[in-house]
Order: structure tokens, then sequence, then C-alpha cells
């Protein structure tokens, strides 16, 4: 079976906070997709020609419709073009792309789902996804934006950190596990790299199962380019050599396989 | 009509090959494209022994392009052998193995090996900017790259190719170095080392500092750089840099490329080879030529 890149239709896309928006597109990715898989987005312009890794939000029931929350990184960026994008518009994607959250593993367990930043918004399909005994959500932010923290409300129980203190606990998703005494067997987590360092070892220190999903700058988005390896602890067997792709691999992986 | 080539001996079925590095072994892109209908497969370069490669972040895009600092990374031979050979031999393509080294030693030890292996054409990389003994030592010096040359021929036994940088002051010296060193046929151009900074963190955006520059911004300077070398030697020129359509494929080649490689595109489009091949027929018929080599090297010819 021959696979390709697409043109997806925009749906809606609308603005959640400074620099996020949030964008439905119809597109056949939809069928397959689960959570923690991405889409590579690309702009028409041959001047901007890598793709935008961006990870899968929220999945429509019908497997039609995908939605992507990112962040635009600067003015004259791709994100910055797909964000004037309206509804009716063309988005060249192509996925979805990489593996996904381990659903299975957490049946039977209490789950932490954890996101930070630009991290939160693949954690919203998972909570709605998963199965187990119980799951306690819980979101780092830098300030009061808490973008898709609303969203959270059908799927379980959300509790909320900000760096400067404004909504829930001050400082990170660990400080807001540590002064609501929650506790949990098994973690999902996706954020930036200092947030997945602090929950691996905290996973690691209680002899938890942690998934994480890595982030890194890519090119091919398939596997082929080497752009986007992660150390891991062990030969893999692909690559032949300590580094795994996260593009290919990825960008989930069982924390205490990876070096980061 | 007929789309077909002969490279040092070697037939494909048309002048379109993937760029060392863009296109791993192809097992990725099969599912994308359809690698029969590939003139050949170059695959990205590997060594005696297994690689790491450099620390991350290793990939960076640039207006019209990218930087890359991968720093070789690969399986080794062996496995590569083992894994990725069979992997290309199940489809009706040619096979050209990409082979890097650090040292003189690392270089004969691979090709001998292949020596073995059923694989079409070797391309010597002497040109990666972004390993400081990954091949960039041999192809900056015509002395050394005539010398590298010599003592690879002694050990192959396919065709050899060897990849040139454009990281020099005179290509087509370099051109007529490794055709003095018996080379079969040449390969250019690598990618141009570049440096991008990211002004936020005020850091280098690549873990290396520098990187190899891709795409379409580097166009001009291979098409100027293979017209250098094609008017410089005798030997088939195999035409790269900055490919993203056929019409860009078809410079090269009115420049004097017998055939021509597709690199950075892939990741825009991994169909984009395929639609390369269609685009270079459509054109053929269009302007009436019969073959590929009517058309090559014909620019200021009528």
């Amino acid at each position: 079976m021959i696979r390709e890149k697409e043109q997806a239709v925009v749906l809606a896309q609308e603005q959640l906070a400074e620099g996020i928006f949030s964008i439905w597109i119809k597109t056949r990715a939809a069928k397959e997709a689960v959570p923690g898989q991405f889409i590579s987005v690309y702009t028409e312009d041959r001047s901007r020609l890598l793709p935008r890794p961006i990870s899968i939000c929220e999945i429509d029931g019908n497997g039609q419709a995908l939605r992507m929350v990112y962040r635009v990184t600067g003015e004259n960026t791709g994100t910055k073009q797909f964000s004037r994008l309206r509804a009716g518009d063309r988005l060249p994607v192509m996925g979805p792309l990489g593996n996904g959250f381990p659903l299975e593993k957490a049946e039977g367990k209490k789950a932490f789902l954890m996101g930070g930043g630009i991290g939160v918004p693949p954690i919203l399909e998972l909570a709605k996804q998963i199965r187990c005994e119980s799951r306690q959500i819980i979101a780092g932010y830098r300030d009061k934006q808490t973008f898709l923290a609303e969203s959270f409300a059908e799927s379980g129980k959300l509790y909320i950190a900000t760096e400067d203190g404004s909504v829930g606990t001050r400082g990170n998703v660990l400080d807001a596990v540590r002064e609501n005494k929650l506790e949990a067997d098994i973690i999902y987590a996706c954020g930036p790299m200092p947030m997945l360092r602090a929950v691996k070892d905290y996973a690691g220190e209680r002899g938890m199962e942690c998934y994480i999903s890595l982030e890194e700058r890519m090119a091919c988005g398939i596997g082929a380019c080497l752009g986007c390896v992660c150390k891991s602890r062990e030969a893999d067997p692909h690559s032949n050599v300590k580094n795994k792709r996260i593009c290919k691999d990825g960008p989930v992986f069982l924390a205490s396989e990876v070096e980061i | 009509m007929n789309m077909t080539v002969n490279i040092a001996g070697v037939e494909w079925k048309n002048p379109v090959t993937t760029a060392s590095g863009t296109f791993g072994s192809g097992v990725e892109f099969s599912e994308y494209t359809d690698l029969n209908r590939l003139g050949a497969v170059t695959t990205k370069g590997v060594a005696n022994v297994p690689w790491p490669g450099n620390p991350t972040p290793r990939v960076a895009e640039v207006y019209g392009g990218m930087m890359n600092a991968i720093g070789l990374q690969n399986p080794g031979i062996e496995l590569f052998c083992k894994r990725d050979i069979p992997f290309l031999k199940q489809y009706d393509t040619r096979i050209i193995v990409n082979v890097c080294g650090k040292s003189e030693e690392d270089y004969c030890e691979t090709v001998e090996r292949l020596s073995e292996e059923p694989v079409d054409m070797l391309e010597i990389n002497i040109s990666c900017p972004n390993v400081k003994e990954g091949g960039i030592a041999f192809g900056q010096d015509p002395q050394a790259a005539e010398r590298i040359t010599k003592v690879v021929k002694k050990y192959a036994r396919q065709p050899v190719i060897m990849k040139l940088s454009p990281n020099v002051t005179d290509i087509a010296e370099m051109a007529k170095a490794v055709e003095a060193g018996g080379a079969d046929a040449v390969s250019l151009i690598n990618t141009l080392t570049g440096m991008k900074i990211d002004i936020h963190r005020k850091q280098f955006v690549l873990a290396n500092q520098t990187g190899g520059v891709s795409g379409p911004a580097i166009h001009p300077i291979a098409v100027r750089m293979v017209y250098q070398a094609a008017q410089a030697v005798k030997l088939p020129v195999i035409g790269m840099g900055g490919i993203s359509c056929a019409e860009d494929a078809i410079e090269f080649i009115l420049a004097g490329a017998s055939a021509v490689s597709v690199g950075t595109a892939n990741f825009h489009n991994p169909a984009v080879t395929m639609e390369i091949v269609d685009g270079i027929e459509e054109y053929m018929k269009r302007q009436g030529f019969e073959s590929i080599a009517d058309m090559r090297g014909i620019v200021n010819q009528s």
C-alpha cells in the first residue's frame, strides 16, 4: 500500500492563548490515528520545505477529522502561515506518523497523565481514550493562559501547575503531584525536556512504569534521515548504535529505554 | 523515446536516483515511493563499523532549504549487507552504495566487503562536511582525492563514483584529480558548509555548530559546478543539489549531467522522485528528444 501526502481541508481554526492555535482538519489520517502520534504538516512554499511535526490533540468520533493545537514559533515561520488558515483552506499533511501511547499498559492501574506547555495537547486525546482504574491529569503551564484546561473536564480530575503560581500549584507538574498527595502506578507524559527528565527520575525512584513523548527537530518524519534521534540505553536493533529515531521508533518511549 | 542512461557501463532505466543520506536504504520511503520507478537508489553512507553520528539538534530549516549535521550515523557494513541490500534486491532498480570512512583503510575495508555483494555501483563520499575525518579530508585536496580514488579502485569490483564537495576553490581541478585516479564517474555537489544561529537562545542551532546546506537555495551553485565538472572530464557526471522538480533536474542534464540525484526534496514530498521521472519524460516528448544523451550538455549549443 502506497502512503502519500494529502491535501487536508481546514474545518475550523481558533486562537486559544497567546501564540497558541487550535485547528481542526478533515483528513484521511484521522481514520487510523491514535493518541500520541503526530502529523507532518507542510507549507505550500518550497522555501520552507520541511514538515512541521505536530501532535494530535483530538480525533473526532467518526475518524474523519483531527485537531492539532500548536504554538506559533515566530514571525516568518511555517506555523505563522498555518495560523492564518481559515475554514475551507487546504493544508498539506502526512500521517499519522510515529507510535502512540501504549494505552493497554494502563488497564487496571492508576495513571498520571501529564502534559507541560505545548505538550498538553496530546494528553487530551489520551485522556479520552485511556481505560484504567483511575486517571489523574496534571497539566503544567507558564502562567494563567491554561489553554485546553476546560477540555479535560469530561475525562478526569485535572490538577494544574503554573510556573508563576497564578493558577493551581506554583511550580511544575511534580510540584502539583506532591501538593495534592497524588499517587499512581503508571505515568504518561509529554512536555519540555526538563519536565520529562524530572518525570523520568520521579518514576525511576519509585519503580513506576513511565512513557514519555519526545520532541526533536525533524526532517523526513518517517525514519530515513536520522535527524531526530535520541540516545538509548541499549544499542537499537535498527540503528545498530545507541540511538533511536524519535519520529519512527517514538515519539513515545518507555522512559527507562532512553537517555534524556 | 527512451529514458535509459548508461553510467560507467551500468544501465539505469531512467536518470533519476536518490541523494545519499536523504533516503536511508529506501525501506521507509518505499511506503511512499515505488522504488521500481527509480533509475537507482543511492543509499545513506555506510562505514566498516557502526557510527553513532553527531549530537542533536542535527537538522534545521533555512530559507530555501535546510542544514544537516547528522555525522554519518550508520549501522556498519555487516548489518547493512545482511538487511539493507536484500531489501533493495526485491526491486527492479540499480543499487548504489555510498561508502564513508575516516581513513584509507576504512574505505578499503568497506569497499572490499561490498565486492562480494550484489550491488551495482559504489559512491565514495569524500565530501561530508560534518565529520572531521569523515571524508572531507580527502575531498578538498586534489592530490588526496586522486590518491584515495586509486586506493579504492584497487579493492572495488563495481564501478566507482567519486562524490565531490562544493567547498573547494576549483571544482574542475577536483574532478580531474579523481579522473586521474581512475574514477568511473563523479557525482556532485555534496552540501555547502553553513551556519545558523538562534538569536533568542544566542546559540548555534546545530549541535555541530556548522552543517551542510541543501535544498532549492543551492541549485544554481550546483548547476554551475556540474557544468564546470562536465566540461573538465570525460567521465559521466551525476548532478545533484537542490533539485525539487523535473525542471531543476533537466537543468543539470542540459549542463552536462548523465543522471541526477534528488535529496532534500524527498522531505517535502516523499513521492517527488517519481514525479521528476514523469516530468523529464514529458519534457522529452514536448521537446522531441529521443534519448537522455540527446539532451545532455547541449546548453548554448544551438
